[in-house]
């Protein structure tokens, strides 16, 4: 019907059409990217890195007392027990800590889990370093056995004097079913 | 009436395959208002419920999938077709096109459509029920925790948008490129104005919740982690990817009710619209940061203090622009020849209860004070000043001031007052006692509540009754204009109306500007 203005209109649709894509994209390729290399970076969101902190000589401030609080929790559907040694301990900025978690898989069959950490107030989560954590790898156990997994954590010098109490929560999941295609490991 | 040598087919077959702007323009209408009538049937169930503490009529998995479903269909099936089916009729009329720039991708945008929210509202009647997690469907509650029926969310989630973006690259094209010689965008009427601003939004953002349910969907059922934070995840993710669509979503539904009421107030003022340029370039900055202030609705999530005054301040910015129109239309009316013809009422019903749904909305914007108001009854009453006395009022307008064009039939004048009357009264008497119920603490889409919110709970409930019955009325008029109204021949049906619209015979011929209007260089726009 009408011919007379149609190539332009056409030429208007494959460009709006373009946007569109584009903004399809977008989703996918810059808001999912940037938003974890923006949580990380900043350590917001309670996350923490997930890569081992290399420890800088720095000495330990002995005037300081930071209460570190452990919380472990299981996903929904996610049998283990899953609890760490002790819930509370009293720590000095700057010094080297370790604790240890306890899982113990109770079914037959062999099993795969992911720990994945928050630390709460999320203000601490930059100030928090994990020299070593078994949340920085997938922990596999066979049937019926158990495990005590390692962590070490330095609080940083620098945390925030009105910070006195930071809590360290996993939540372990069971990952079994992802583990040959999904490596996500933070 | 005029006689034409070619209109429109004869029977169903006009309907299913019409390129015509105006026939689908009305079946938009036409759709919009039944779907308006089930999403309003869900909130009356809703108030029923809540008309008294403790459980009553319903159980709350149901009430869930009603709080849930109210919202999906108002939004998506109510509001937005009916300013698409307004653009349709209007859009072309007001710039002096024969049609869409799109006729047949026009007629697929639309029949799309029935059967998306017939799937939607099949979902009721599946295996675990309708979607239960509310129209924000945040993750893990949309995704680990979601009924199967889920899946079929997702799709109509899909398909709609894929309907608007339809709509949109439409109205964008021909706007673009169908306007009649003279007729430079800055003489372009409001509406268009707004719309064509509206639908730049929509081909930005549809996109984005199509990637937000995309992913919900590969998280279900392909193994993907986006939201899960077993696979290194995050479910906060998906609330900044939904607001980001979220946001401008809400300006999406808004836009075009400005549009709407800058060409009736000027109408029934008698005098031209106060401040043309400034609307528009409000209505463009309005856009702009709508891109820019879409955490302002996660304010408790655990953001960083810069970022929640960021968005704390951009979004307080908002309402300088809001501010300029509200005063535009204000000083319209000041010492103009003001009558108050239905479409007037509901414009200027719009008006006053817009600002307050915008003075509550600064209220919420305080990131500090938000986290008293968040997720209370205070929002609900917010939104729904702007939602229903924003757009729908403003819709109802444009029905009263338009239809008589259309159909060539005067409606009755005093049902339409008695309806914008019972509309407003009733309206009031629903949502204002939920601001102080929210504030005192009552939480949204919880099927039972407290002892002490109990009084101002039935006045929300027997006015939301008041309110929906309101509505029956308003059809019977529509209905009874079309079928029996007084006949009218006035090109122009308003006095003081402006316009290319006002200037085809009454009613409308079904083939409008087939050779484009000449436009006075000199004449301002309308």
């Amino acid at each position: 019907m009408i011919r007379v203005n149609a190539n332009p209109a056409i030429d208007t649709t494959i460009k709006l059409v373009g946007v569109a894509v584009v903004m399809f994209a977008f989703v996918f390729v810059v808001m999912v990217p940037l938003y974890d290399v923006l949580c990380d970076a900043l350590g917001i969101n309670g996350k923490t890195s997930g890569e081992a902190y290399t420890a800088v000589q720095a000495g330990v401030d002995e005037s300081r007392e930071i209460t570190i609080q452990f919380v472990a929790t299981n996903n929904e559907g996610m049998p283990w027990e899953f609890r760490p040694q002790s819930t509370m301990i009293n720590v000095h900025p700057g010094a080297v800590n370790d604790t240890v978690f306890y899982a113990r898989n109770p079914l037959p069959e062999a099993m795969v889990a992911q720990a994945i950490p928050s630390v709460s107030p999320s203000r601490a989560a930059e100030y928090f370093h994990k020299t070593e954590c078994f949340c920085f790898n997938q922990q596999p156990l066979e049937g019926l056995s158990d495990v005590q997994m390692p962590l070490q954590f330095i609080v940083d010098q620098d945390l925030p004097s009105d910070i006195k109490t930071i809590t360290l929560s996993y939540t372990i999941f069971d990952v079994t079913e992802m583990v040959n295609g999904a490596v996500a490991v933070r | 009436m005029g006689d034409h040598h070619h209109g429109p087919a004869q029977g169903l077959s006009r309907w299913l395959f019409t390129t015509n702007h105006k026939d689908i323009g009305t079946m938009y209408l036409w759709f919009s208002f039944a779907m308006f009538l089930l999403g309003g049937f869900f909130a009356m169930i809703i108030r029923a419920e809540l008309f008294q503490p403790g459980m009553q009529l319903v159980d709350p998995a149901f009430f869930n999938q009603m709080t849930t479903l109210h919202g999906l269909i108002m939004v998506f099936g109510a509001i937005m077709p009916s300013f698409v089916g307004l653009a349709n009729w209007l859009i072309p009329m007001m710039i002096g096109a024969p049609d869409m720039a799109l006729p047949r991708m026009n007629n697929w945008s639309f029949w799309i459509l029935p059967p998306t929210f017939l799937l939607l509202a099949s979902t009721l009647f599946m295996e675990g029920g309708a979607p239960a997690f509310g129209w924000t469907f945040y993750a893990p509650l949309s995704t680990t925790y979601a009924p199967p029926s889920v899946t079929f969310f997702i799709f109509s989630v899909h398909v709609l948008g894929l309907s608007s973006i339809m709509g949109s690259i439409n109205i964008i094209a021909t706007v673009m490129n169908m306007r009649a010689p003279g007729m430079t965008y800055m003489k372009m009427p409001l509406f268009v104005w707004t719309w064509l601003i509206t639908a730049f939004l929509l081909v930005a953002v549809m996109p984005v919740l199509a990637g937000a349910v995309t992913m919900m969907l590969m998280d279900i059922h392909f193994g993907t982690s986006f939201f899960s934070a077993a696979g290194g995840g995050d479910p906060v993710l998906f609330q900044h990817v939904f607001w980001f669509f979220g946001h401008p979503e809400v300006y999406i539904i808004i836009l075009p009710a400005f549009g709407v009421v800058s060409q009736i107030i000027p109408a029934f003022s008698r005098k031209p619209l106060f401040g043309y340029d400034s609307m528009v370039y409000a209505t463009a900055s309005i856009a702009f940061l709508s891109f820019i202030v879409w955490a302002h609705h996660m304010y408790t999530v655990g953001m960083p203090i810069a970022g929640e005054l960021f968005f704390m301040y951009a979004t307080m910015l908002i309402a300088v622009p809001t501010g300029v129109k509200v005063f535009n239309w204000i000083t319209t009316m000041w010492r103009g020849a003001l009558t108050f013809e239905t479409p007037m009422l509901f414009c200027i019903g719009f008006l006053v209860l817009f600002t307050i749904g915008g003075f509550t909305g600064l209220m919420l914007s305080i990131a500090p004070a938000d986290f008293q108001y968040h997720d209370s009854y205070f929002v609900v009453a917010h939104f729904h000043y702007v939602m229903v006395a924003g757009a729908v009022f403003s819709m109802t307008a444009a029905i009263y001031y338009w239809l008589p064009k259309w159909c060539g039939r005067m409606y009755n004048e005093a049902m339409g007052k008695t309806h914008f009357w019972i509309s407003f009264i009733g309206f009031n008497v629903t949502f204002f006692p939920q601001h102080f119920v929210g504030l005192a603490g009552m939480p949204r889409r919880i099927p039972d509540y407290a002892l002490q919110f109990t009084d101002f709970n039935m006045m929300s409930s027997i006015g939301a009754f008041i309110y929906g019955a309101s509505q029956i009325l308003f059809l019977y008029n529509v209905i009874a204009t079309i079928v029996s109204g007084k006949p009218i021949s006035d090109e122009k049906v308003w006095e003081g109306a402006e316009g290319l619209e006002w200037t085809v015979a009454t009613p409308a011929p079904y083939h409008t500007f087939e050779t484009p209007p000449k436009i006075d260089p000199a004449h301002a726009h309308s």
